[in-house]
């Protein structure tokens, strides 16, 4: 479980980032941080995995708080996958890549041996266990990170923007692997702007705007509250959008999904018959 | 009239051991708003440097096919020239923002063709109120936010004039809001300016509404060319897993419910409009 407690945060440049934040992520939850661009989000998520200490409040992981234990011992739990696979990568193999954290770990060898090669499974770059990580497409290197995470186990799955430079059928592929991993009870927090990923993941979502959370729900609530979401520069989803414009027929319009769109729409044909 | 216009364009990386873009053949019309779309690795990205002469004077290699942009068979003309007419505004627009004022920033690519001051001051001056961005004149671009930081990229690429601007997945790093606003700017450069507007993208569900064209790749092969409507309603787009708009997606499903509407629509406004006429009946 993470507790943020009133933290608030301010880059040395003077920059105040985080300005009283609460909020508590249960253990198996999926969580979407979103808001504009400079809300403060990724500063928030690297509270959680102490990378950054609060200047007031406080941060419990698992009930103890991140400035009582290292960044090594916290990362064992909650694995976190940058923005810029590059900010992350820089073994000469993608084998090497994955075995490197569990060797600091101290995982013994056989363990490492297995962890890799299942990890390499997991994300589908078995090909590629020989290869520099540098001779890799964007999305491949963006996997190779991800992977090496995954590795180690940890009981919470932070990703930072992790659908940029993807394409339709990655962002599938990505959608349905935190899927399996939150049905596997890991904790997966995301970072995102992309409205219609989080559309078609419906996760809690909390919003935040300049360095404050102003809400936390479903996603089906929050992205379809047209006030929220322009206070976080948020365009709702196209299916909302939709439905918005037809809300004087009676129809209702906090509505995200494609299929339960045709519902509706079926049973209101359906009601004006009879 | 064409203004960019391509047949059997095949076009191989130095060293590598098959072609990036195949026996591409396509044609654009000045002043279009064209949307340029694939899985990733489809050559968009090599297609798009052809067009600038990026390809084959910067990267070398081995093109074969012909390749005609403003007029100028772009094999003949060196990157400088061909700059003059294409103009390129990337994903990261930190990439390409370097000045410590916006000002500056617009003004380089203008001091670079030694043009006399007075009239680099007025094209500046332009450049700025077409973007919407007179204000941050004085501003260092790396204090502002991402989406005022890529207007100032799309301003100093306009400060040239080109014909034809292309858009590398322009607001990949941009809230929802701000990425909105970004096409709408597009969107007037072309509507005001008859600039060429061809859009790198994968997230159609903004920019679809303002696209005349749309042409989606695979393998290096142009598998579709159209208009944006039957495109994205074509089995061959959805096979090939494009991000077709949520709004074409809700109508195809309706109308294996035997709802019929008006057609696909590539818009939500379009969308709520063809599904009132069905409703109110």
């Amino acid at each position: 479980m993470i507790e943020v407690k009133g933290i608030y945060f301010t880059y040395p440049t003077g920059v105040e980032a985080l300005k009283g934040v609460s909020l508590t992520i249960g253990d198996g939850e999926f969580v979407a941080v979103m808001g504009q661009n400079g809300a403060g989000k990724t500063t928030l998520v690297k509270h959680f995995n102490g990378l950054l200490k609060p200047a007031k409040g406080e941060v419990l992981v698992d009930g103890v708080s991140t400035r009582d234990v290292s960044v090594a011992k916290l990362a064992r739990k909650v694995g976190f996958v940058f923005q810029n696979p590059d900010h992350q990568l820089f073994s000469e193999t993608v084998e090497e890549e994955i075995a490197f954290a569990l060797r600091n770990f101290g995982f013994d060898e056989t363990t490492i041996e297995k962890r890799v090669t299942w990890a390499l499974n997991l994300l589908d770059l078995t090909e590629y266990r020989k290869t520099s990580p540098f001779m890799l497409s964007g999305g491949e290197r963006k996997r190779v990170a991800l992977a090496s995470i995954l590795a180690w186990n940890p009981n919470v799955v932070i990703l930072d923007e992790p659908t940029i430079g993807q394409d339709h059928r990655q962002k599938e592929n990505l959608r349905q692997f935190i899927v399996q991993l939150n049905g596997q009870g890991k904790t997966v927090v995301v970072v995102t702007h992309d409205v219609e990923f989080v559309a078609e993941c419906n996760p809690r979502v909390v919003l935040m705007t300049e360095g404050k959370v102003v809400a936390d729900g479903e996603a089906k609530k929050i992205l379809t509250d047209t006030t929220l979401t322009l206070t976080a520069s948020i365009v709702p989803p196209q299916i909302t959008q939709i439905f918005l414009g037809l809300k004087d027929l009676g129809l209702p319009f906090d509505v995200i999904d494609v299929s339960e769109a045709r519902r509706i729409l079926l049973d209101y044909l359906e009601g004006a018959k009879h | 009239m064409v203004i960019i216009e391509t047949k059997a364009l095949t076009y191989t990386y130095p060293g590598g051991t098959k072609p990036s873009i195949r026996d591409v053949s396509l044609s654009i019309e000045k002043g279009k708003f064209v949307i340029l779309t694939g899985p990733s690795g489809c050559g968009k990205t090599t297609l798009c440097r052809c067009f600038n002469g990026l390809i084959p004077h910067f990267y070398g290699g081995e093109l074969k096919g012909e390749l005609r942009v403003a007029g100028l068979k772009v094999d003949e003309h060196p990157i400088y020239e061909m700059a003059k007419q294409v103009g390129l505004v990337f994903q990261n627009p930190e990439n390409q923002l370097f000045a410590l004022s916006v000002e500056k920033d617009v003004a380089f690519g203008l001091e670079n063709l030694g043009m006399p001051r007075s009239e680099m001051k007025e094209r500046v001056n332009w450049a700025l109120q077409m973007t919407g961005i007179e204000e941050l004149r004085e501003r260092a671009p790396h204090e502002l936010s991402g989406g005022q930081q890529q207007r100032v990229a799309i301003a100093s690429v306009l400060a040239m004039q080109p014909e034809i601007m292309i858009f590398d997945e322009p607001t990949s790093f941009l809230d929802p809001l701000g990425a909105q606003k970004i096409f709408e700017v597009i969107n007037e450069l072309k509507n005001k300016l008859g600039v060429t507007v061809i859009l790198v993208e994968h997230r159609l569900d903004l920019a679809s509404k303002y696209a005349d064209q749309v042409i989606i790749m695979d393998e290096g092969n142009i598998v579709l060319d159209g208009e944006p409507r039957e495109i994205f309603n074509s089995e061959t787009a959805w096979l090939l897993g494009v991000g077709v708009p949520k709004a074409v997606r809700l109508w195809n499903v309706l109308q294996e419910n035997g709802l019929v509407l008006k057609g696909a629509p590539v818009s939500s406004e379009e969308a709520t409009q063809f599904l009132r006429e069905v409703l109110k009946r």
